[in-house]
């Protein structure tokens, strides 16, 4: 579902040019479960933002569901993240005027639906969370764990093929976290492929692929398991 | 299914909702676009108002009308000359009676002016008394308040009746009836057939405060043949100029030659200053316009920060698949709404004012013309949007991993 082969991507610092990925190639089929760990600088969050479209590679191929990404236009790429990727983000990224229900709501609404095609979606979304008796809440008036619930309710309203999270446990205490992480291996266990950045080794150890970064390198890849689960997957 | 365009209800409701999420810079900039806006509103109301004060004052002196007055001069003003009177040639009855013969003219009226202490009874003061004719009535647009005008008698006919104005009525009777008495001016005694009323204001002359006697009874009375003024009325618009011309030959032709008088159309001095009030107007609107401009240039200022204090918002609308044009369309939609909204505060703040200015000063009809209106609306509008576009640009340009990791 997901091929990348020799991605690089650099960058210029001053007169030296940063190697951030270097030459990874990265296969991941639908549905599955992946951890992406490393020490910070490893280069995982850029990998982890190609693969959302929020970053280019300098070189090298992107294919999504067989299709070549990285030559789309901004508009297209825009379209692809809208409809077929969700991100959920470490600070939670919710806007602080809007209240749950519209948060979840936004991306219905880049996407140019009409309201009343949105309305099901969103309360779906969030019931799907046990979110919807907060729904009118502004993210001020909720905890952490609840943000990030509403957060991946955004994320997932779309109904995306893959879920990107970026460290999604990493503003919320030990007992938020470990419902978070749930929420998300349910998701997974519903054919979500789910990427997951990480750097605390107990989180990124629960996912049945586990990836390495080191120096913009694939250092280490688990890929020992046949992917069963996948079968189910579109 | 999955369509690129937003739809605008939605673009409105973002839009205000991030309006009302910054109190405080919403309020600076609508206040900014309303003091632009405003400032328009009230100072070409001031200018039109002033315009229009100008023009009626000149429309109550009478239509189609050509003022014929002794001495030559080059502009259309009165000199100290031909206010004392050393003209080389006077204007005469018999001169004013020639102006008669032309088909364009319709009427004319006599002036003679100067100045004597009248009494009633033990009651005295000192007014100006115009001698002229019983088409003054009808030259002037004045209306009486009591009695009768002038009689239709010939030029040279020299009757002891006057018309007194209201507050000389008021002073020389008080509360008796004034018609039918006799009162003296200088050495000579007049019978009030007609009393004036408040309608007839005009520039430099308050009926109320004259009196006015057949013309050959003022010219007995001063002592002089010599015409003040001579007002001829054409018949129509278009017989002003041939007229005038008229007036110049005819005048010329009996005075040997002579160009010695001066011919001004009521037309030519109301154009002009027309022309300069409203050039006047165009100026002050224009002075308006600049703080129209510079309140557009806070607006990008204020967007700048607004953008750069939302860049992680702006980060995540990206993420969750906005294309960069939807980014500008957003930040445009708040601008516009943002100039909307202080144009319209704008706009009855400045209808206020001139009501204000209005209520202060009668007299002035101060309205602002509707380019004027049309004109600060347009340009607040379109300084809001152009302003706004460099910053929705360097919005829709922001790297969303940037602007996400930001904290």
């Amino acid at each position: 579902m997901i091929e990348l082969s020799h991605i690089q991507r650099t960058f210029q610092v001053g007169d030296q040019t940063v190697h951030a990925l270097d030459d990874v190639s990265l296969d991941i089929d639908a549905g599955e479960y992946v951890s992406i760990m490393g020490p910070s600088g490893s280069g995982k969050s850029t990998l982890l933002n190609l693969i959302g479209l929020l970053d280019r590679a300098s070189s090298g191929s992107y294919r999504l569901n067989g299709e070549d990404v990285t030559s789309l236009s901004d508009i297209e790429q825009a379209r692809v993240r809208n409809s077929e990727i969700g991100f959920v983000f470490q600070m939670f990224h919710l806007v602080p005027r809007l209240t749950a229900a519209e948060n979840v709501e936004l991306p219905l609404v880049l996407a140019g639906m009409d309201s009343a095609q949105r309305e099901p979606l969103v309360h779906r979304a969030l019931q799907q969370l046990s979110m919807t008796d907060r729904m009118h809440h502004k993210p001020e008036q909720l905890s952490g764990g609840q943000r990030q619930r509403v957060a991946i309710a955004r994320a997932t309203v779309t109904g995306p093929k893959v879920l990107l999270a970026d460290e999604p446990t990493g503003n919320l205490d030990h007992k938020s976290g470990q419902d978070v992480i749930r929420i998300l291996e349910d998701l997974n266990d519903q054919g979500l492929t789910l990427i997951m950045v990480t750097h605390d080794p107990e989180m990124g150890g629960r996912a049945r692929r586990r990836l390495h970064m080191m120096d913009g390198r694939l250092h280490h890849d688990s890929d020992e398991d046949s992917n069963d689960d996948s079968d189910d997957a579109a | 299914m999955i369509r690129t365009t937003l739809h605008s209800a939605d673009v409105a409701r973002f839009s205000w909702g991030a309006l009302s999420g910054y109190p405080a810079r919403t309020l600076l900039m609508l206040l900014a676009m309303a003091i632009g806006v405003s400032a328009v509103v009230v100072l070409t109301s001031l200018g039109e108002g002033a315009r229009r004060y100008v023009t009626g004052e000149f429309a109550s002196l009478g239509t189609n009308l050509v003022i014929v007055f002794p001495g030559r001069s080059e502009t259309a003003g009165i000199s100290p000359s031909t206010m004392m009177g050393e003209t080389p040639r006077a204007l005469t009855l018999d001169d004013a009676q020639a102006l008669t013969r032309s088909h364009s003219v319709r009427r004319i009226a006599p002036i003679n002016v100067g100045s004597s202490e009248v009494s009633h009874g033990a009651r005295s003061r000192e007014v100006v008394i115009l001698g002229t004719s019983h088409e003054m009535l009808a030259v002037r647009h004045w209306k009486l308040a009591q009695g009768r005008f002038l009689p239709p008698n010939d030029l040279d006919t020299a009757t002891p009746v006057a018309v007194i104005g209201s507050l000389i009525r008021d002073e020389l009777f008080g509360a008796q009836r004034a018609l039918g008495r006799w009162i003296r001016i200088g050495d000579r005694r007049f019978r009030v057939i007609g009393i004036m009323g408040s309608e007839g204001r005009s520039i430099g002359v308050d009926v109320q405060e004259t009196i006015m006697i057949p013309v050959a009874s003022a010219q007995q009375l001063f002592n002089t043949e010599s015409l003040f003024r001579i007002l001829v009325e054409a018949k129509t618009r278009e017989g002003i100029e041939p007229v005038k011309r008229f007036i110049i030959d005819t005048l010329q032709q009996r005075h040997q030659g002579a160009k010695d008088v001066t011919v001004i159309t009521q037309d030519a001095v109301l154009q002009t200053f027309d022309r300069i009030l409203g050039a006047l107007t165009f100026a002050v609107g224009g002075i308006a316009a600049i703080s129209l401009a510079v309140a557009g240039i806070l607006i990008m200022n204020v967007m700048l920060v607004a953008v750069s204090q939302r860049t992680s918002e702006i980060g995540l609308l990206k993420a969750l698949g906005a294309s960069p044009r939807q980014i500008i369309v957003l930040i445009l939609a708040e601008a516009l709404l943002l100039s909307l909204l202080g144009a319209a505060i704008g706009l009855v703040l400045g209808q206020l004012g001139s009501l204000l200015i209005r209520q202060a000063f009668p007299d002035l009809p101060a309205y602002a013309p509707h380019w004027a209106v049309a004109t600060a609306l347009l340009v607040a509008l379109v300084t809001g949007l152009l302003f706004s576009l460099m910053p929705a640009r360097q919005a829709a340009r922001l790297d969303p991993v940037l602007a996400l990791s930001r904290r």
